[in-house]
């Protein structure tokens, strides 16, 4: 979905949520830990939101949320991520989007 | 002598704790002692225990002889058949001192004398005849018979040790098993809490993936058990890098196993694995959602590793990092999770008698708690697959016996705490 595509490529740093899920909630901290702040799109208010799920699914996110897009490459859901920053590769990724604080 | 008044013709041993037997006292050879009145009806001997040494006097009751002739004819040599089959357990003496009380003893018999057993008092029955011939041994026969009773008793001894050790095994499987069903009675009644308002067929194949799961880790205990000793003993030899890769890649491989039964019975009742009623308490004690902490593990893991290389304290180091980012994020989620349900169940007029819809609502919410065990678990297996990724085989073999033996002082631990005695009450 274009929709989908475009809006992950508009930030280094993306992240498709929905405001009822705990979840994104938990990654939404963990990158706040880490010092960068997705861009994040809450599809459950967005009015596409189910066509952006498909979306999301169709191109392999098995949440379909929470999906993080790093330099508008799909990282993954949950596990993808956790497995990466478990391996030291997800900080390297985020290094060009930390925001010094 | 308490005996001395006794016409009986007995020997009697003294047994002592890892003595040897002695004969204290016995009666000369070919002296012959007739009954005297009803004594001629049964045989008994007070026994004497000193409980302060330990020692028992051994006696041998026999039950009355069918006899009428008032001789007692049953050589002293005769008896000695018996002796030399039989081992005494003190404990299993109980005496009021009666001469006249005819308790009958509770004798061992070597096992592949046991079916002799039957005939020794046979034997003393019909001993007469030997009577006579025994009676003209010589001395050094005496000595031997005397020699394969110490060492009977000896054996007797050696039987009662092993038979104590194994009661003492039992007794601690008996506390085990108690312990699971006390846990196992817990969940009934947390079943029967989730039972109220589902369906049968529903809440049959709940129990029924419990039931699998309960039996399954039972076996995954044991298993995991075997497993750190195997461990144990191959680090202490010394065998090729090769070799102990293999083990260590299956003990990895078997908490992987744990994580997979997790997840299935997760989907059954996720409760069930959040509560940790299928742990042990002090397991329990320091469960995070439905488990051990990943950072506790590392806690527990690298004092056992060392000497550690520069780039593993530096990679182990990362790890534990972006271990404790993890859990705090997870951590949060679940709590966000509760606030979730929590305002949703709430929420809504109470005045009306209806509550469905909240209840419903809380119901999909709920449904996230599933995601929250599997990504604590896939946690825990991340951290054990980075750490066997930066360890030395050898290493990595040491830290998972450390890992395992720690769970298992848990669990002795649990099992020790349960069977602690009672508080006193007050007065």
């Amino acid at each position: 979905m274009e929709k989908v595509t475009s809006l992950a490529s508009e930030k280094g740093l993306v992240l498709f949520s929905k405001s009822s899920c705990c979840m994104c909630y938990a990654v939404k901290i963990l990158f706040q830990e880490l010092g960068v702040t997705p861009m994040v799109h809450e599809i459950d208010q967005d009015p596409e939101g189910w066509e952006m799920e498909k979306a999301l699914k169709r191109l392999g996110c098995n949440g379909p949320v929470p999906a993080i897009f790093i330099g508008g490459k799909l990282v993954g859901s949950t596990n993808e991520v956790m497995s990466l920053h478990l391996s030291g590769g997800l900080l390297p990724m985020l290094k060009p989007y930390q925001t010094l604080c | 002598m308490p005996f001395s008044n006794l016409p009986l013709l007995v020997y009697i041993y003294q047994i002592w704790e890892e003595e040897g037997i002695e004969a204290i006292e016995t009666w000369n050879v070919g002296e012959q002692q007739e009954l005297e009145g009803d004594e001629e009806s049964k045989l008994s001997i007070a026994l004497d225990i000193n409980s302060t040494c330990a020692k028992v006097a051994f006696f041998i009751i026999s039950k009355s002889m069918n006899s009428p002739t008032p001789q007692f004819v049953p050589s002293r040599l005769g008896i000695y058949e018996p002796i030399h089959q039989i081992g005494i357990w003190g404990e299993n003496f109980k005496s009021n001192g009666n001469p006249n009380t005819s308790t009958s003893v509770i004798v061992e018999v070597d096992n592949k004398l046991e079916n002799e057993s039957e005939t020794t008092s046979h034997e003393m029955l019909t001993a007469s005849n030997t009577y006579e011939q025994e009676a003209s041994k010589p001395i050094d026969k005496i000595q031997r018979r005397l020699a394969q009773n110490r060492e009977a008793a000896r054996k007797s001894r050696l039987r009662k040790k092993a038979y104590v050790q194994q009661l003492e095994n039992s007794r601690l499987k008996l506390i085990q098993l108690e312990q699971e069903l006390q846990r196992a009675r817990q969940q009934g009644l947390y079943m029967g809490g989730v039972l109220e308002g589902s369906h049968i067929g529903f809440s049959g194949t709940v129990n029924s993936g419990i039931a699998a799961f309960e039996m399954e880790y039972g076996r995954w205990v044991d298993v995991q058990h075997r497993q750190i000793c195997e461990l144990r003993t191959t680090l202490n030899a010394h065998i090729s890098d090769i070799e102990l890769r293999i083990l260590v890649e299956s003990g990895i491989g078997h908490y992987f196993e744990l994580f997979r039964m997790k997840s299935t019975v997760a989907k059954a009742d996720v409760f069930y694995v959040i509560s940790g009623v299928w742990k042990t308490s002090a397991e329990r004690f320091f469960s995070w959602i439905g488990g051990f902490r990943p950072s506790e593990l590392l806690k527990v893991l690298v004092p056992q590793l060392d000497p550690l290389t520069e780039q593993q304290i530096l990679e182990v180091c990362n790890l534990k990092q972006s271990c404790q980012q993890a859990e705090d994020a997870l951590s949060q989620g679940m709590e966000k999770l509760q606030e979730t349900v929590s305002s949703t169940v709430a929420g809504g007029p109470v005045d009306e008698v209806s509550y469905i819809p909240q209840v419903a609502t809380a119901m999909e919410k709920l449904e996230a708690l599933v995601s929250f065990v599997n990504q604590a678990d896939h946690l825990r297996q991340e951290t054990l697959q980075q750490m066997s990724r930066i360890l030395t085989t050898r290493q990595a073999a040491r830290g998972l016996l450390a890992l395992g033996e720690y769970f298992h002082r848990l669990r002795a631990l649990s099992t020790l705490w349960a069977t602690r005695p009672p508080e006193p009450s007050l007065p």
